[in-house]
């Protein structure tokens, strides 16, 4: 409490001091930055967050070593592009964002130890991180006991929603259900075969297929088999494959065993421009390892592509491939990570606060009209409405686009018929 | 579950389940004969095995990198090179590290353990800081792509077989120098005896280096020859480091024949169980025989007895 009263008392002063000092500069050089307009901070931030007049500081939290490391660079990519861009645009209510990034080294206990560093010894205004269902679940007590607020960019299997969290990701229903839909109209498709990695997305992802197409579709699932995580012998099932005969494979198989997979799919002579292949988990950057020439003629089921045709994805890739290299290529999950800094801008010039209660509570209805993949608005179940989308891959690791669902796709993490 | 399906069907399918099987067989050859080298005759636990393969496989991308970029022409022969070359490189790696870590902790056989886990964590590292974190896409030539067409339903991976014919050779070059050659004796005379060995004439230190390193540039072509069925990533080599150690020491851990014999009845019941039920069923199946078959026979399948 007293620690309060004390920067209510300094606050005043020491705003002053710096806005003397930041003035002629502020002046000359960034007209739009104006520190004039910023509101106080004592009126921005009442919890006592890490926000000055001049500066707001964010955490970035994924894995930058470790197995993880493979998925969430693109991640921590996308996020450093969007602070960087919102800053060049004046900052979030006349503030810089600053960032301090933090190592999850893919162990789940590290990341909630790292966010609880994050949000105690830092005072975060908001994390951007997370990657794996495993690591969102190890720091989503920490965000609620210490009352933060998490941007988690992966598509995921749903059965979640905190107060602490924005879904910028897909959700399984969103993600699966217009895919499969799309694949049973277009191929006629009555049989499929599923494969997976044995942990509890694609496990529950599959659990809504299987609903999906014996329910809705009324067709039959011919095979369903999951490997462990980095198995990378898949002969038997790829036979099994073939005796069966499905007219749909339908995959979430991860990391390693991915590449593995299609390799090997590859050599026992199963032509995907004749085989129906639908994956879920296979975005441009797996193809990286894959190889187009393994993967071409699969289809892909999520809401983003890099070859979407859109004007504000025109200028997004561009600016990713300045910043990042021009070999990088941008998946569903990158991009999901760049509209976390955006969206967390917007809801807090929203709100009119740093709080992260007013955020919590400013956040349905936010809407990001500059999302490379069109638009996105934040639901009030905390994940986004997005459209979902189905892509062809070609031979150089890109994928065509095949089909849009006409309208946003509600999120429903708690799919009722699905369980 | 077979009664939907003609005959025909059936047979050509238990054809393709049977190079299934041969294939898990030699991969798991391949992998775990540096290893038994290692861990069989120098009782060093290389726990780095993984990462040495993965040395082999950077090694495999740069090359075929490099023939792109140079020799387009020469592209559909730079396979040989690429593992002649990840032999190098991996061995020489192997030298090194025998120098500068292994044989410090000869006399402490549990903190090789720890030392060479540790050292796992730094090439890891290494190689992220290196290649980037992402996974990287070896190119292989044409004629290493699809499948021989044996019949409409049977057709076999032409990198199965290349793997296997790789294995074949690796493994006869292997036993030949363990067994028929001057150097092969000097290493099972240190195995056996290191003072009397060492008494005798022979630089037991000089061959502990050759042994391991020959041992790690095995690793390296196993890992180049794996980059036309798996991932080429900076943790790549942790997918195959638990399946090693199982070939190795359930075969005995100092028998050439006895890793054999544990790869092929591993690799088969795992194939086998693996068409009947789910995947990770199967290597839980797997798991539980080897472990009630180690109780049973604790010095594993081949065990050759060495004076303690």
């Amino acid at each position: 409490m007293s620690d309060e009263a004390n920067k209510g008392l300094l606050s005043p002063l020491r705003r002053k001091l710096l806005m003397g000092m930041a003035a002629v500069p502020a002046i000359t050089m960034l007209p739009r930055a104006s520190f004039a307009q910023a509101p106080a901070t004592s009126a921005v931030n009442t919890t006592g967050l890490a926000v000055t007049d001049t500066e707001v500081t964010v955490g970035i939290l994924h894995s930058a070593t470790g197995t993880m490391a493979i998925s969430e660079t693109g991640s921590i990519e996308a996020e450093k592009l969007a602070i960087e861009q919102i800053n060049a645009m004046g900052g979030v209510l006349g503030r810089k964002i600053k960032f301090i990034q933090e190592d999850g080294a893919s162990d789940w206990p590290t990341f909630a130890e790292k966010a609880k560093k994050l949000l105690v010894n830092d005072k975060v205004a908001a994390i951007m991180g997370c990657w794996t269902s495993a690591s969102r679940k190890a720091v989503l007590p920490v965000m609620e006991q210490y009352n933060g607020m998490l941007y988690y960019p992966t598509f995921y299997e749903g059965l979640e929603q905190s107060k602490n969290v924005i879904y910028t990701g897909q959700e399984a229903t969103q993600q699966i259900l217009a895919g499969l839909n799309w694949i049973a109209k277009e191929k006629g498709a009555k049989s499929f075969f599923f494969i997976g990695s044995d942990y509890i997305w694609p496990r529950t992802s599959n659990k809504i297929a299987r609903k999906h197409v014996e329910n809705v579709l009324k067709g039959k699932v011919v095979g369903e088999e999951y490997y462990a995580l980095g198995s990378t012998q898949f002969n038997s099932v790829i036979n099994k494959i073939k005796l069966t005969k499905p007219d749909v494979i339908f995959t979430d198989v991860v990391g390693g065993s991915n590449v593995a997979f299609y390799k090997q799919l590859k050599a026992a002579g199963i032509d995907l421009a004749k085989q129906a292949l639908l994956t879920i988990s296979v975005t441009e950057d797996e193809i990286d390892g894959i190889g187009g020439e393994n993967i071409a003629g699969a289809y892909a089921c999520m809401k983003y592509f890099q070859s979407l045709d859109n004007p504000n994805n025109k200028t997004f890739v561009p600016a990713f491939k300045k910043m990042w290299g021009e070999k990088t290529v941008i998946g569903d999950v990158t991009q999901a990570a760049y509209l976390g800094p955006w969206l967390w801008k917007l809801t807090v010039e929203k709100a009119g606060s740093f709080d992260v209660d007013k955020i919590a509570a400013a956040s349905p209805g936010v809407e990001f009209k500059g999302a490379p993949e069109g638009y996105v608005r934040i639901h009030e179940n905390h994940h986004l409405w997005s459209k979902t989308r189905v892509g062809r891959a070609k031979l150089d690791g890109q994928f065509e686009l095949i089909y849009e669902t006409a309208d946003l796709v509600e999120p429903d993490p708690f799919p009722k018929g699905y369980q | 579950m077979f009664g939907d399906y003609s005959l025909g069907d059936l047979g050509s399918i238990f054809v393709m389940q049977g190079f299934a099987g041969l294939i898990l067989f030699s991969v798991y050859v391949l992998m775990a004969l540096g290893l038994a080298i290692i861990f069989g005759q120098m009782g060093v636990i290389n726990m780095a095995h993984g990462e040495f393969m993965i040395l082999g496989a950077y090694v495999t991308w740069m090359t075929s990198n490099l023939f792109q970029a140079y020799l387009p022409g020469l592209f559909s022969g730079y396979f040989f090179l690429a593992m002649i070359l990840a032999f190098v490189a991996s061995g020489a790696l192997g030298m090194l590290v025998e120098w500068a870590l292994i044989r410090h902790l000869y006399k402490r056989p549990l903190d090789t353990l720890l030392a060479t886990w540790g050292l796992s964590l730094m090439l890891q590292q290494a190689y992220r800081s290196v290649f980037g974190a992402r996974e990287v896409g070896v190119e292989l030539p044409q004629w290493m792509l699809g499948s021989l067409h044996v019949t409409d339903s049977i057709e076999v991976p032409i990198n199965g077989v290349f793997v296997m014919c790789l294995t074949v050779l690796i493994t006869i070059s292997v036993a030949y120098v363990m067994y028929k050659s001057r150097w092969g004796r000097q290493v099972r005379a240190v195995v056996q005896n290191r003072i009397m060995a060492g008494a005798v004439g022979i630089n037991t230190e000089k061959v502990d280096r050759y042994t391991f390193g020959l041992g790690c540039g095995i690793a390296g072509i196993a890992g180049s020859a794996f980059t036309m069925i798996g991932s080429t990533g900076p943790t790549s080599g942790q997918l195959y480091i638990v399946d090693t150690f199982l070939v190795v020491v359930f075969g005995g851990a100092a028998s050439l024949l006895g890793t054999i014999a544990s790869a092929f009845s591993i690799s088969q019941t795992q194939s086998t169980l693996e068409f009947f039920m789910s995947g990770s069923m199967a290597k839980v199946l797997t798991l539980l025989a080897v472990v009630g078959i180690l109780m049973l026979r604790p010095q594993g399948l081949f065990a050759l007895k060495v004076r303690k």
